[in-house]
């Protein structure tokens, strides 16, 4: 193996694709080649780095100095500075000459464990990392009941929302004698705001594929299929190239590590519809059919795609299994609160100094996850409200940032948890505003089978609208609330019942701006 | 040319999706006709109704011809807090169009679209497959320049 001085890692991601990212490799090399250096400096295309939002990003390791809207005008200064000289170039350094420096927890990550580190469209550096590991242990070492009791144990509950432990919905397929069962991921991810799951698959691929390999194996699932949104086109890339080589190692396909067990894994490309989010719906547009959402039960462990026993999970929640199964659930239980074991990855987005990806222990704060992991608020900016989880969100006022960020903690908001996005609103925002952004997004977006979600997303951006406008009254404020649980009582699916989140939390929160804005 | 495009799948119902997909990205005015939807059920083996409530329940499939650029800008909360508005109005501006409606020459289709998952850089648009982000009135002005030129 080759040894070298320095290893620049690069993040490639949406943002820095858009950045111009691949020119400023080109001239990065060329660069370092003029001064004859490309034997001592190593450039790796890795995922993102785990702060983002800025541009270009580097990272230079050993030196542990990270960089952040490099530009290709940059080129010639960094490599003279930092490569010729070994002087880290201030400038451009993240930590803007010492103010803040967003924490980078690496040794306490779970999910993103590798992604920054390696390079994602690489299978050996996976596996150089440990990856697949505990795919070996769980088909030769492990029964598939010896599986299920560790993740069982391990208290993983699902990160899409609400937060049914991953272990008993597993335990409902696995006892089934069906001649064939699935595993589908959901990777359709369309909550507003939320785009952790975007930076998991973009950062680390194999470690999806290897959790939902290990899932198979638990439930006795044969195929499994990984439903991605189709806009996530760098995602849906990797995430090929991961599952052939995964084939050409036999890592993937008949008879794997020459255990009996057979396994393929394919991706089903999604055509924008934010309900096949929901599992049964998913289900529904991988059968070739609109998304409207099925009654449960029968649930989909029982009877799920093309009626066969299928756990359906989120990108997330399986991407914790490799460590659980490789490093034990004692280990993973060092994380997080009893009730809400491991981390949770986070988007903190908004008026922040450092928007941004974290991944933080189940129990954080919302007030830690802002000021050490996003750097505060913006300069000149005060903290107003927070809106967590997407538009099936609630909105948080700055009395509420003590609360620990777990779904026993949340208690009536935990469904909002899973998404994982925070967006941070100044003071200068409007509440009505962006209750009235969130009711438009549903009102499009309600897939029209219920008539409680189907007429009450109108009636909702109807008043919300009104309101806005200056020519609601409070007894309209109060008709939204009704109208909203009345859909949360009765509608078909999560969808439907979601609203009611925003609408009660804005309401409550901040009545004193509905009262100025509507008529006595 | 479409039976050519189907061929490529089995022929299951659950390809549909797929098949639409690769009809839609191989007509130059990235659409549905009703002969393909025609082509596809009979390919398929199932009614062509099935299949035009397929296309009519999905935002990323149209019934109708479109422009050779498409310009899809996010409404979502992250964006419109920073003012997709704004950008959405210099947009209408500047293509002289409707949300929904094609230019004259044919160049571009505006439509508007839910979370992209990029909101990091917010407010944000997407042209065909390049995502373009921090968007700002001169920056639209700039991109759609640069796009009209090819």
């Amino acid at each position: 193996m080759k040894f070298f001085r320095s290893h620049v890692l690069v993040g490639i991601n949406e943002t820095s694709i858009m950045a111009g990212v691949q020119d400023f490799i080109k001239a990065l090399r060329l660069e370092l080649a003029k001064h004859n250096l490309q034997e001592e400096i190593n450039i790796l295309e890795t995922g993102p780095l785990g702060f983002f939002g800025r541009g270009i990003c580097l990272s230079v390791y050993p030196e542990n100095v990270n960089y952040q809207d490099v530009k290709l005008e940059d080129v010639t200064e960094l490599v003279s500075e930092h490569f010729l000289k070994g002087r880290p170039l201030k400038r451009l350094m993240l930590d803007d000459g010492g103010k803040f420096s967003p924490k980078l927890n690496y040794s306490d990550r779970i999910v993103l464990r590798n992604s920054g580190i390696i390079d994602p469209e690489n299978i050996d550096e996976y596996i150089g990392a440990g990856g697949y590991e505990a795919w070996e242990k769980a088909l030769t070492q492990m029964q598939p009941a010896d599986i299920l009791a560790e993740v069982k144990i391990s208290g993983l509950r699902g990160r899409g929302g609400a937060g049914f432990p991953a272990g008993v919905k597993w335990g409902f397929t696995a006892p089934i004698d069906a001649p064939q069962k699935y595993v589908v991921v959901n990777a359709d991810e369309g909550e507003p705001g939320t785009f952790k799951d975007r930076l998991i698959m973009e950062g680390d691929p194999h470690q999806l594929l290897e959790g939902t390999m290990i899932c198979a194996r638990a439930v006795g699932a044969t195929k499994a299929w990984i439903y991605i949104r189709g806009e996530y086109k760098l995602c849906i890339d990797r995430l090929q190239k991961a599952i052939d080589q995964c084939r050409e190692y036999g890592i993937l396909g008949k008879n794997i590590f020459g255990s009996g067990f057979d396994l393929d894994i394919f991706i089903k490309i999604g055509a924008g519809a934010y309900v096949c989010g929901e599992e049964t719906a998913l289900i529904e547009s991988l059968e070739g059919n609109r998304g409207n959402p099925r009654w449960k039960p029968p649930f989909p462990g029982v009877e799920g795609l093309w009626q066969c026993p299928t756990v359906v999970n989120n990108v997330e929640t399986l991407a914790n299994v490799p460590f659980i199964i490789q490093k034990g659930a004692e280990e993973f239980m060092k994380h997080g609160t009893p009730e809400c074991t491991g981390t949770k990855v986070y988007t903190i987005l908004g008026d922040v100094a450092y928007p941004g990806l974290c991944e933080v222990d189940m129990g954080t704060t919302l007030r830690t996850i802002i000021n050490d992991y996003a750097g505060g608020m913006k300069k000149g900016f005060r903290f107003k409200a927070a809106l967590v989880g997407g538009a099936a969100g609630v909105i948080l006022p700055d009395k509420l940032l003590d609360v620990k960020m777990d779904f026993s903690s949340l208690n009536q908001y935990a469904a909002v948890l899973g998404s994982g996005a925070i967006l941070v609103m100044n003071e200068h925002q409007s509440i009505v505003d962006i209750l009235w952004s969130i009711l438009r997004f549903f009102r499009h977006e309600s897939c029209g089978k219920c008539a409680p979600c189907r007429n009450g997303t109108q009636q909702l951006y109807r008043l919300i609208s009104k309101i806005k406008k200056g020519k609601g009254t409070m007894e309209d404020v109060d008709l939204m609330l009704t109208i909203a649980e009345t859909m949360q009582q009765t509608s078909f699916c999560a969808l439907g019942q979601s609203p009611i989140m925003g609408v009660r939390s804005a309401i409550e929160n901040f009545k004193d701006e509905f009262i100025a804005i509507t008529k006595k | 040319m479409y039976r050519e495009i189907c061929s490529k799948y089995a022929p299951d119902k659950d390809n549909l999706i797929c098949i639409l997909h690769e009809i839609q990205n191989s007509h130059p005015q990235h659409y549905i006709s009703e002969e393909a939807v025609q082509t596809v059920a009979e390919y398929l083996g199932v009614p062509a109704n099935h299949i035009y409530g397929v296309l009519t329940f999905y935002t990323m499939y149209s019934t109708k011809p479109r422009g050779q650029n498409i310009i899809r800008l996010c409404e979502s909360p992250p964006c419109y807090i920073k003012g997709s508005e704004n950008i959405l109005h210099k947009l209408m501006t500047l293509l002289d169009i409707e949300v929904g409606e094609t230019t004259k020459d044919g160049c571009f289709t505006l439509e508007l679209c839910a979370c992209l998952g990029v909101c990091g850089n917010a407010p944000v648009m997407m042209i065909n497959n390049d995502v373009y982000g921090d968007l700002t009135e001169e920056k639209v002005e700039e991109i759609i320049e640069k796009v009209r030129r090819g």
